[in-house]
């Protein structure tokens, strides 16, 4: 088992299996979505106090989750690149942060739209959203550095360590933001505290959240299998793939 | 079921605007992600393939 | 082949970086008047009214003063990199690490500990009580090296690369969020009469970590950007 694993970590062997696994990937994320926004639209009752605007959280919350989950993944593929200085590594990183910036913006994009009828304002200072927005900030660093550097190893490396020490800071950023958002606001309500769930809300949402995942994986595994032939594309299985295809 | 009509579940009890305003940008970011990484599929097929008419081992 | 001793090699890094810091005093002195003219600014923006004035102090002292050690950072390493001396600085004997740590405290001798001295004088054009002024040079204090050992890394990573500037501030400036917060939180309760010993406690805390985790990850990326 051990030794299958190491082989996939090649790109010559991950790129077929991306490949073959893409296709199952986007189903699963399409009929979880579907599922789950059925549930959430056609099951999940109005709530007593946000009226049918509440249904947000369905791509509300998900995205939330994905962005900062994906953050970490980044980050480990990151550090597992930096210490085994696998080339593939680096890759699924890159790969990945432009789905996490994705899911960052939209998680505050419909938080916005969540905050205005529920709050009245279009932007609220609580901590998640402003900890999202710095999160924002941190993907948009790590791709910017990685275009910004020619030199594709020195670029992964010095992406990778960024998105390590991003790692590091973002739970002190979010205790930092939590605090600062807890001393000066007056009623203390935020976006991500719900009173109590109906299940059937519970439910939708996490569908949702693992529909987001399958996406996730299977747009990053399209994304990588680019990549892998742009940086591989000097090389003979490459010209393999190619004239194989052609 | 929640609604009584189409138009109801379009409506969204006064929040339309909100509700498809939020999913309407979630969906158009999902698409234009999709549609951006198969451009650079595509592109790079196209590229591979002229490499390889050029002649293998690419020097441009 | 004599070796020099570690504690001798760092006070010539710390002397040579203030020699060259001296030589080139424009540059010095652009990064303390950028501070100075940006605090100003701001009740030009905003209105005199002392009350006004007096609730965005905290925050405008210490936003200027990242944004101003921000700038000065480009010059940490990228005069040492286009010369070589980084190259040969990173072969010698002694570790890296400190090396780094020498640099980024002469770094600050000359960027931030200017803005710790003058911030008292700015404070009181913003009406801010003697006792927040008095928090406000403390917390600028534990505050401003932590802003030069985080930089660090941020230029470290940017070093000869395009654009490095703005690019360092995409990068720099979330993760000066966390002293910011609790750097302008203390001048603030402070001049609302409240304990600061959480917020001054923190910020140290932060300058710990930052001391023993900056110098390491700013090292790490000079390697990178040397191989």
């Amino acid at each position: 088992m051990a030794l299958n694993v190491w082989k996939y970590a090649s790109p010559q062997t991950f790129y077929p299996l991306a490949g073959r696994l893409v296709p199952w990937f986007f189903t699963l994320a399409a009929v979880l979505a579907v599922v789950g926004l059925y549930i959430g639209f056609f099951v999940a009752p109005t709530d007593f106090q946000q009226g049918e605007s509440y249904r947000i959280i369905f791509i509300h919350v998900p995205a939330a989750w994905m962005s900062m989950f994906l953050y970490i993944v980044m980050a480990f593929w990151c550090a597992v690149g930096m210490v085994f200085n696998t080339r593939l590594s680096f890759m699924m990183a890159l790969a990945i942060a432009p789905t996490g910036a994705m899911f960052t913006f939209v998680a505050l994009w419909t938080g916005s739209l969540w905050g205005k009828p529920t709050w009245g304002t279009w932007w609220v200072w609580d901590a998640r959203l402003t900890s999202e927005l710095i999160l924002l900030f941190l993907y948009i660093g790590f791709m910017s550095l990685h275009a910004a550097i020619d030199d594709v190893r020195r670029a992964d490396r010095a992406a990778g360590l960024l998105a390590l020490v991003g790692a590091i800071n973002v739970p002190i950023i979010y205790f930092s933001v939590k605090w600062w958002n807890t001393l000066h606001q007056g009623a203390s309500v935020s976006l991500s505290r719900s009173p109590s769930m109906a299940s059937t809300m519970l439910t939708a949402m996490l569908l949702m959240s693992l529909a987001a995942w399958m996406y996730a994986i299977a747009v990053s595994f399209v994304r990588v299998r680019a990549i892998i032939l742009e940086r591989e594309s000097e090389s003979d299985w490459v010209h393999e793939l190619r004239s194989a295809a052609a | 079921m929640n609604w009584g009509s189409a138009q109801a579940f379009f409506a969204m009890g006064g929040y339309a605007l909100y509700v498809w305003g939020a999913y309407g940008v979630a969906a158009a970011c999902i698409l234009l992600e999709l549609w951006v990484l198969h451009r650079r599929h595509r592109t790079l097929k196209r590229d591979l393939s002229r490499r390889d008419a050029d002649g293998s081992s690419g020097q441009t | 082949m004599n070796t020099l001793g570690l504690a001798p090699a760092l006070a010539t890094v710390v002397r040579r970086d203030l020699i060259l810091a001296l030589r080139r005093r424009s540059d010095v002195l652009t990064t303390f008047f950028f501070f100075v003219i940006v605090v100003s600014l701001f009740p030009l923006g905003v209105g005199p009214e002392p009350a006004t004035l007096r609730t965005i102090a905290p925050g405008v002292v210490w936003v200027a003063a990242l944004l101003a050690s921000m700038l000065a950072l480009g010059r940490l390493f990228a005069s040492d990199f286009s010369d070589g001396t980084l190259e040969q600085l990173v072969l010698t004997p002694q570790p890296l690490v400190l090396l780094v740590v020498a640099k980024v405290f002469a770094h600050w001798l000359v960027t931030g500990l200017p803005l710790v001295l003058i911030a008292p004088a700015l404070g009181l054009q913003f009406d801010l009580p003697a006792p927040a002024l008095g928090v406000m040079t403390a917390a600028l204090l534990l505050g401003t090296p932590c802003l030069s050992l985080i930089g660090a890394i941020g230029a470290a990573l940017t070093l000869g690369v395009r654009g490095a500037d703005a690019l360092l501030a995409v990068l720099v400036l979330p993760l000066y969020i966390p002293v910011l917060i609790f750097g302008a939180g203390a001048v603030s309760a402070s001049a609302a009469g409240m304990a600061v010993t959480g917020h001054l406690s923190l910020l140290g805390a932060f300058l710990l970590i930052a001391l023993v985790l900056g110098p390491l990850a700013a090292a790490a990326a000079l390697r990178i950007a040397l191989e």
